[in-house]
Parts: structure tokens; C-alpha cells; sequence
């Protein structure tokens, strides 16, 4: 593949960014290199040292891989505005966390601090609201700021999420070359692993939110596996959407759901054999004394491990994903990944309805 | 560590797990699906396994249970051993020691 390097740099970039010589240097690797990925990462490294950031922007929206194509001058074009604008948001987007983070602190001191002086209030016989029992909503401390970081950022996730599938049913209709759709469908793929990046992080801090799905709407929990979706369950719905598949990728989708099945069949029961373990190590000793700390210490020890369980469904869920998007032509991964959202669109508005419908009065 | 490397190079399917360690039992009925009975050495079991576990984690293991290996090779832990089933590289690596009833 050709690539003249001075047609390359538009004009209006000349300005801001270094000169050419690099251009040329980045022009001569993608002539070299033969593998897609290796080829976007080069992209990003060139994009670092054109845009002159020391901040690492970039890592958070990996770069799209592009396939190589005979006049991919406007398309780059469009790669470096996109890449530009996912470093923008990823950059607003710290900046707002962190000014969250700063504003939930100081509530956070406020609140204990009101707490307290309930407290003082209750102690001196005054009776103050109701169902405000000590401790039970837990304001003390436990508001984890790790649980509020994660509710905010799933809000924009979420947002995010819905500006995709927009962009994916566009991009469908028009007639828009393989390599723009890939990069739209990279996008949708980097926007879930970030989802799990950060269920990680959360669960770090509270497994037990992670695992009762509250940040997620009812019919979402009603599905709920392990903190999220069963791979295989999304596999039975994405496969009536995807066809025609060839006979080559009926049968590699239909392993992958069996080894999703056997995968999360283990799973299942390791977490069983969890639940046994914690409930006989709660259970040891005589139920009925009075003291039992040692047992409530040492089960807390085994309920580590439900975090490794988590993050394990998750790395099944990154997998399967990545999977299929190996199986599927970019096209279909497009469709996919169209039909996906809109299932879970279809269950949150499920969600909305059932608890908005008139029921018999008690 | 001598008793690690011995016991890798053991002919088959090698799991090195702790009794208390519910991910590696998760791993233990993976096997038992895929028709495969893993040696299991439980290393909290083991009068030698603080050496052992410091021994796995050197061979590359993040966490030193579960440790697979296969044919003497490192597979590696939960993480791997995942990918490795839902890429379609496990069955045939497990292909030679299936065994199913």
C-alpha cells in the first residue's frame, strides 16, 4: 500500500502539530505492517507525539483497529477526528469525576456531622423524624464514595450507550465503508469493556452492590447472573437476529455457546460451594451463646473470594464478546451489537411500564 | 523449587488448587464437564506449601491457585483457562487425556 506522506497531513493541522518528517515516519510503518491492530496502535503512538499531550489520554479509548484500504486518506481523516474527540471526553470526563468526588467528600463530612447532632438530639428525649434508626442507613462511613463514582458514571455510560446505538442504526442505513463501520463498532466494544473496567473497580470496594445489580433497572436484575448477563442467554438472542451466517460461523458460534455454558456452569457451582462455605463458617460453633465474632471474621475471609467470582463472570462476558466479534464480518458485529443494546433498551423500558402499571390497591 | 517442577512435568493434566479455594473448585468441575481428570495437588494440604505457592507464583501464576498445566506447559489460572476454553483451544490441548464414561 501507498502512502505519500505529504498528502496525508491536512493543512489545518500544520499549524499545532510537528512537522512532517514524522508523518512520513508513521506512512512507512503502516506500509510494513501487515496486522490491523499492531497498525492502530502505531496511529495512536504517532497521534500522542503529534498532539504533543503528556497525558495519556489515549488508553482509556483504545484505538480502533482498521483494516488496510486503497484510499483510506478521508477515513483518516475522520480516525483522527474521532480519536481526538474520545480524548476530549475521556479528559471532561475525569475532570467531572473528580469535581464529584471533591462535592461528595464534603457532603459526606456534613452528613456525619448531622448525624451526630440527631444523636445528641435523640439522646436528650427529643424524637426526631422517623425510621431514622442509628445507623441503619448507614450515612456513618458507609456511603462508599466508590459506589457514588460508580452510580455517576453509569448514568453516563448509559448515555454514552444510547448515542451509539443511534450512531450504529445510522451507520447501517448509509453507505458508509467497512472501515468507518469498524471503527463505530470498535467503539461499541471498547464502551463495554470499559463497563467492566469499572464494575471492577466497584466491586473493589463493595462487592455486594455489584452483585445485587441495584444500579441496574428490575427486569435487568430479574436476568441477573453473577453481577450481569449470562453470556449464553445474550448468545440465544443475537443468534435469531444475525442471519444469514454461513455454515462455518453457525458452527463456531454454537461451541462458543457451549463452552459459555460449560464455563458458566462452573462458575454457578464454585459460587455454590462459596455460599456452603460462608453459611458453615457462619454456622460453626454453638447458634444461641451470644459471641460470635471469630465466626463473623472468618467467614468476611471467605467472602473475598466473591469478588474473584465476579470478576471472572465479567472476563466471560469481555470474551464472549471478543468472540464473536472474531467470528462475525463487521457488518454483522454491527448488527449485533445494535441488537444487543436494544434488548436491554427493550428490558429497561420493561422495567419502566411494570412500575408504572395500575395494580389492585392492597 | 524442585517438588513444583517434578510435579509439572507429570504426564497429563496438572491442577494445583487449595482445599478452601472455591474458583479452583469452579476449575475442578470444568474439567470433570470436559471429560478430563486433572492431578490435583491441594497445597494447603501440603507440609511444603508455602514453598510451593511462592514457587507457582514465580512460573507467572498472579494468584498461586489455581495453576493449570497441560503436557508439563503452564496454562495458567481461572482467567486463561477461560479464554482458552472460549477460543476453542482447550479441547484440543485436553483432546489426548478425555475420558469420558
Amino acid at each position: 500500500m501507498d502512502f505519500p506522506s505529504t498528502q496525508f497531513v491536512p493543512s489545518r493541522i500544520m499549524g499545532t502539530y510537528q512537522p512532517i518528517h514524522q508523518i512520513g515516519m508513521w506512512g512507512e510503518n503502516f506500509k510494513s505492517i501487515g496486522n490491523p491492530s499492531i497498525s492502530a496502535s502505531v496511529i495512536v503512538e504517532v497521534d500522542n507525539k503529534l498532539e504533543n499531550e503528556s497525558e495519556t489520554a489515549s488508553h482509556e479509548m483504545p484505538a480502533p483497529s482498521c483494516k488496510h484500504d486503497q484510499e483510506a486518506s478521508k477515513p483518516f481523516d475522520k480516525i483522527q477526528r474521532r480519536l481526538a474527540q474520545n480524548r476530549e471526553a475521556a479528559r471532561k470526563s475525569r475532570l467531572r469525576k473528580k469535581a464529584y468526588v471533591q462535592q461528595l467528600e464534603s457532603s459526606r463530612l456534613k452528613l456525619m456531622q448531622l448525624e451526630k447532632e440527631l444523636e445528641q438530639a435523640r439522646e436528650q428525649g427529643l424524637y426526631i423524624g422517623g425510621g431514622l434508626e442509628a445507623g441503619h442507613l448507614g450515612f456513618s462511613g458507609a456511603v462508599s464514595p466508590g459506589i457514588a463514582v460508580f452510580e455517576m458514571e453509569y448514568k453516563h455510560w448509559m448515555q454514552v450507550q444510547n448515542r451509539q446505538l443511534g450512531e450504529l442504526r445510522t451507520a447501517l442505513n448509509a453507505q458508509i465503508s467497512d472501515i468507518e463501520l469498524r471503527i463505530v463498532v470498535e467503539n461499541g466494544m471498547s464502551h463495554y469493556f470499559e463497563l467492566f473496567r469499572m464494575k471492577s473497580t466497584v466491586a473493589k470496594a463493595d462487592v455486594f452492590y455489584v452483585m445485587s445489580g441495584t444500579w441496574k433497572t428490575s427486569a435487568e436484575r430479574f436476568f441477573s447472573w453473577i453481577g450481569g448477563f449470562r453470556p449464553s442467554e445474550l448468545l440465544k438472542v443475537l443468534l435469531a437476529q444475525l442471519d444469514p451466517l454461513t455454515d462455518q460461523q453457525i458452527f463456531e458460534v454454537c461451541n462458543l455457546k457451549q463452552s459459555c455454558q460449560q464455563a458458566e456452569d462452573a462458575l454457578s457451582q464454585g459460587m455454590e460451594k462459596l455460599q456452603e462455605t460462608v453459611s458453615a463458617t457462619l454456622a460453626a460453633g454453638q447458634l444461641g451463646q451470644g459471641t460470635y465474632f471469630p465466626q463473623v471474621a472468618m467467614a468476611m475471609e471467605k467472602l473475598e473470594a466473591l469478588v474473584c467470582f465476579v470478576n471472572q463472570a465479567d472476563h466471560l462476558r469481555q470474551e464472549t464478546l471478543q468472540q464473536m466479534s472474531h467470528i462475525l464480518t463487521t457488518r454483522q458485529a454491527a448488527r449485533g451489537l445494535l441488537a444487543l443494546g436494544e434488548y436491554i433498551q427493550r428490558l429497561q423500558d420493561l422495567s419502566t411500564l411494570w412500575a408504572t402499571h395500575p395494580r389492585e390497591p392492597a | 523449587m524442585d517438588k513444583v517442577m517434578r510435579l509439572t512435568t507429570e504426564r497429563g493434566v496438572v491442577l494445583f488448587s487449595k482445599s478452601s479455594c472455591c474458583l479452583c473448585y469452579a476449575v475442578k468441575i470444568l474439567f470433570q464437564e470436559l471429560g478430563v481428570t486433572p492431578t490435583i495437588h491441594e497445597i494447603d494440604q501440603d507440609p511444603e506449601g508455602r514453598e510451593m505457592e511462592r514457587a507457582l507464583m514465580r512460573l507467572g501464576c498472579k494468584a498461586p491457585v489455581p495453576a493449570v498445566f497441560i503436557g508439563g506447559k503452564l496454562v495458567g489460572s481461572t482467567n486463561e483457562v477461560m479464554s482458552l476454553h472460549l477460543g476453542g483451544g482447550l479441547i484440543p490441548l485436553l483432546r489426548p487425556y478425555q475420558a469420558f464414561c
